[in-house]
């Protein structure tokens, strides 16, 4: 059992955890639910020695603890797998199970039999059929999460903290997982599972913690909740949507895609993209869905110009042709892209609020055409920052220094300052919590209210029944069905995106 | 407006590096009582003069991300070519024609070639995504093997009194050096802190994909940024030449390092999108102050490249100790 007692913590005077309170039971797996921001990652910090001052205690199986590093913490028994993995690419699995602690033998030598063996074992624990000698970069995220797992176990670890652990990997490597964890629960493990992916808890998780604010507000068996009641204990509120529907939408044609295509890069006779046509209306919200590599990322690139050399095609907005060559052409034509990952492609991150989100109107922000007005920029982010609701002390602060509901914001106001026609929102709520989601749900409505013409990404059915009007459904770079939302439902989309030839015949 | 500056934490940065030029003068005004008089500080600037502006090229190019190795070179091949220029003209005997250039005009022709070697290197960056370590690596040589190819490796000298004037003249008693890289600074603080082209740089530096996929066009910026170091480059040869009223042909030779290490002091990150002009100037002072103070005080010349070395990783692990704090 390991039990936080009374744990608060402070970065330079914010309190990210206030008397926090809570018990992880073992041969269970704990849920801890929280939104962004409400100090799930801090606290797993603090458990796996990552953190070392804190206010409060740690009990481990009835003992204080106290971790002055995360190798005293692995000593006791905690491991962590973080969101993004901690493996060496360029090195092989059992080389990076054994990092910092290789085998040697009595010449000091590396015991390369022992860890072979050691790592086959541990594999087949994880079930997974891969070589100990096969490269990390040659495997799939999901592979990874498993030789992280297998890591873990070696360590033999009785406390395992996984954070979103399946942010990254497909439904049939979420099985996998989910068979290991209960393999690990029935050796009597502590499991810590973070998630924001509430469906997925109710089938692995069997209590529940919920953090918010940096408060323990409540914990109980996952079995006595319903996901609306855990929903309000996170939120203090209730989530609704309003679907407006295929026939509700205005029906003037905004943007028309015509036989797009798109050669993969490298691989000279694979399409990514064959022959894609649709209309996105006025005032539209199209959902794209697709399972992994059906081409939703690439399509979203093809018409924001990032693929000038093997897309092939014609777009046209408001009858009038937009070339796919730059960005720049399609800032211009009227279309604005919210990519996928904000801290990759989105975001300055160690840029203020304010130069992040000007960044894409700084001409309009000039005096005399040469100028910079530090006058307009500051009207124009407080405009924005007021108008989403990020919440943020001041324009100044770096974009690196906010949680990921009000960086998505940060991404969405310095495309919305460019009054763009066309919005293309690539999983506008990956990785932010649900609050920040509603917002963003609510903000995509009123923009298609005013006219605008949205196209949404994403990889979560819900997500896109609640939100589109529309339904585009891709599978291995085909257009494979549209759908009207009044006649969508989760199991006719997903048939469409498992079934390309099915349809295609 | 110190507000707006606080992306680049320039005010800190700044404070950070006067602070560490102050106690330095402080430190050899009480070894040697030569050091702290208005000569010796003109004397100073004078000789940093050149580095400041080669560094603040150097700069805006490290901002983005990148590197320029050619600096010193450029520097040889333009200095050649304006004094060339102005000494001989140019005569085309096909054509019977010959052409005559004004100081002025020299001049014009030497920046223009720095900004179009500049150019190339950006090119070669943006256009085949040649890493600028290597494209500038490429430019150094052939810039140099230009110089030795245009001045025979025979130096250009005796340029007049009209030439001199610009590395040897003054202006309400401060040296025309001296003035030239006060303009050339004060421009690359506007560029950098008051107009679009500014937060370009400093946004390709900090995130090259989101500054692409913001539609900004990162081919012009980085050429128009490469071509600026080239020209101000240039600037520095020229101002070379004239202070020894001739043009070397081995001049610059390892000059990218001192500018290199000027951006370094002054704090900026090699990495891109963080770093300053202000920072960079006090870096290129430091090393002036510092090389001015060990002859003064006669330290070995040897035992002077050991000390700037050692200043050098200092400056950078306090700014790193300072990243932690934060």
């Amino acid at each position: 059992m390991l039990e936080a007692k009374h744990i608060s913590k402070q970065f330079s005077g914010i309190h990210a955890l206030t008397d926090v309170n809570l018990q992880l039971h073992p041969g269970k797996v704990n849920a801890i639910i929280g939104e962004n921001g409400a100090g799930k990652s801090t606290l797993m910090k603090i458990f796996s020695g990552v953190h070392t001052h804190y206010e409060g205690e740690i009990w481990l199986h009835g003992k204080k603890v106290q971790f002055h590093n995360t190798r005293e913490a692995e000593h006791a028994g905690i491991a962590i797998i973080h969101q993004e993995l901690n493996l060496v690419p360029h090195m092989s699995v059992m080389e990076n199970i054994f990092l910092g602690r290789e085998l040697v033998n009595g010449f000091g030598m590396l015991h390369r039999k022992k860890m072979l063996e050691l790592t086959k074992a541990l594999l087949d624990r994880v079930s997974l059929p891969i070589s100990p000698d096969a490269p990390i970069a040659t495997l799939k995220v999901g592979q990874q999460q498993l030789v992280e797992i297998a890591k873990a176990l070696y360590s033999n670890a009785e406390v395992i903290i996984m954070d979103e652990p399946t942010s990254a990997i497909s439904d049939k490597e979420v099985e996998v997982l989910f068979s290991i964890i209960n393999q690990l629960k029935a050796e009597g493990k502590t499991i810590a599972y973070i998630s924001h992916k509430l469906n997925e808890l109710f089938t692995i998780a069997d209590r529940y913690i919920i953090l918010r604010d940096g408060h323990s507000v409540d914990a109980g068996e996952m079995k006595a909740v319903t996901q609306d009641e855990l929903i309000q204990k996170m939120t203090g509120r209730q989530l609704g949507f309003q679907k407006t529907g295929c026939s509700d939408a205005h029906r003037t044609v905004l943007m028309n895609v015509k036989q797009l295509s798109m050669r993969h890069p490298m691989l000279r006779f694979t399409q990514q993209l064959s022959n894609i046509s649709f209309d996105l209306h006025k005032g539209e919200i199209l959902g794209v869905y697709g399972l992994m590599g059906a081409g939703r990322t690439e399509l979203m690139e093809a018409i924001f110009g990032l693929h000038p050399k093997n897309a092939k095609g014609e777009i046209s907005i408001n009858g009038k042709s937009v070339p796919m060559r730059s960005p720049a052409d399609a800032v211009a034509a009227g279309i604005a892209l919210v990519p996928e990952d904000r801290k990759l492609h989105g975001l300055v991150l160690n840029q203020t609020i304010k130069s992040n989100i000007s960044i894409t109107v700084l001409k309009q922000l000039e005096d005399w055409g040469l100028l910079l007005s530090n006058k307009k920029e500051k009207a124009l982010s407080k405009n924005y920052i007021h108008q989403l609701g990020i919440k943020t002390s001041t324009d100044t602060a770096t974009a690196k220094s906010l949680s990921g509901g009000n960086q998505q914001k940060i991404v969405l106001a310095k495309w919305l300052a460019t009054h763009p026609k066309v919005l293309l929102l690539d999983e506008p709520t990956r990785g932010i919590d649900i609050n920040a989601k509603a917002e963003i749900y609510k903000l995509m409505k009123l923009l298609a209210a005013e006219g605008m013409g949205i196209i949404m990404v994403s990889s979560e059915l819900p997500e896109i029944l609640a939100v589109s009007d529309r339904v585009l459904v891709m599978c291995e770079g085909h257009l494979t069905a549209t759908i009207c939302i009044e006649e969508a439902t989760e199991a006719g989309i997903l048939k469409y995106a498992l079934h390309k030839n099915e349809i295609l015949a | 407006m110190s507000q707006s500056l606080t992306i680049q934490q320039v005010p800190f940065k700044k404070l950070q590096s006067l602070i560490a030029l102050l106690l330095l003068c402080i430190v050899l005004s009480l070894l040697t009582d030569k050091f702290f008089t208005g000569d010796n500080g003109l004397n100073v600037l004078r000789q940093v003069a050149v580095n400041i502006c080669i560094a603040t090229g150097m700069t805006l190019i490290v901002l983005t991300g990148g590197i320029d190795l050619s600096v010193g070179s450029v520097l040889a091949l333009c200095g050649a070519v304006t004094a060339g220029f102005f000494k001989f003209g140019l005569s085309f005997a096909s054509a019977d024609l010959f052409v005559g250039f004004t100081v002025v005009g020299a001049i014009v022709v030497g920046l223009a070639l720095g900004g179009l070697l500049g150019w190339f290197n950006g090119f070669t960056v943006t256009k085949f995504n040649v890493p600028p370590f290597v494209a500038t690596l490429a430019m150094l040589t052939i810039a140099r093997g230009f110089t030795m190819l245009y001045t025979k490796g025979h130096p250009i000298s005796n340029l007049g009194k009209d030439f001199a004037q610009i590395g040897a003249g003054s202006f309400i008693g401060i040296p025309v050096p001296v003035w030239l890289a006060i303009v050339v600074v004060l421009l690359a603080v506007f560029i950098t802190e008051k107009t679009k082209l500014g937060r370009y740089i400093y946004a390709i530096g900090g995130n090259e994909q989101a500054a692409k996929l913001s539609g900004i066009n990162i081919v012009k910026v980085k050429m128009t940024v490469y071509a600026m170091a080239g020209a101000l480059a240039a600037l520095g040869g020229i101002i070379v030449t004239a202070r020894l009223d001739s043009a070397q042909p081995n001049a610059g030779i390892s000059y990218e390092l001192d500018a290199i290490a000027a951006v370094v002091i002054g704090g900026a990150s090699l990495s891109g999108g963080k770093g300053s002009i202000w920072g960079t100037v006090m870096g290129a002072i430091i090393i002036g102050v510092l090389n001015n103070g060990l002859v003064l005080l006669n330290v070995s010349p040897f035992w002077q490249q050991v000390v700037k070395g050692g200043v050098i990783l200092l400056a950078v692990i306090i700014d790193k100790l300072g990243e932690k704090k934060e």
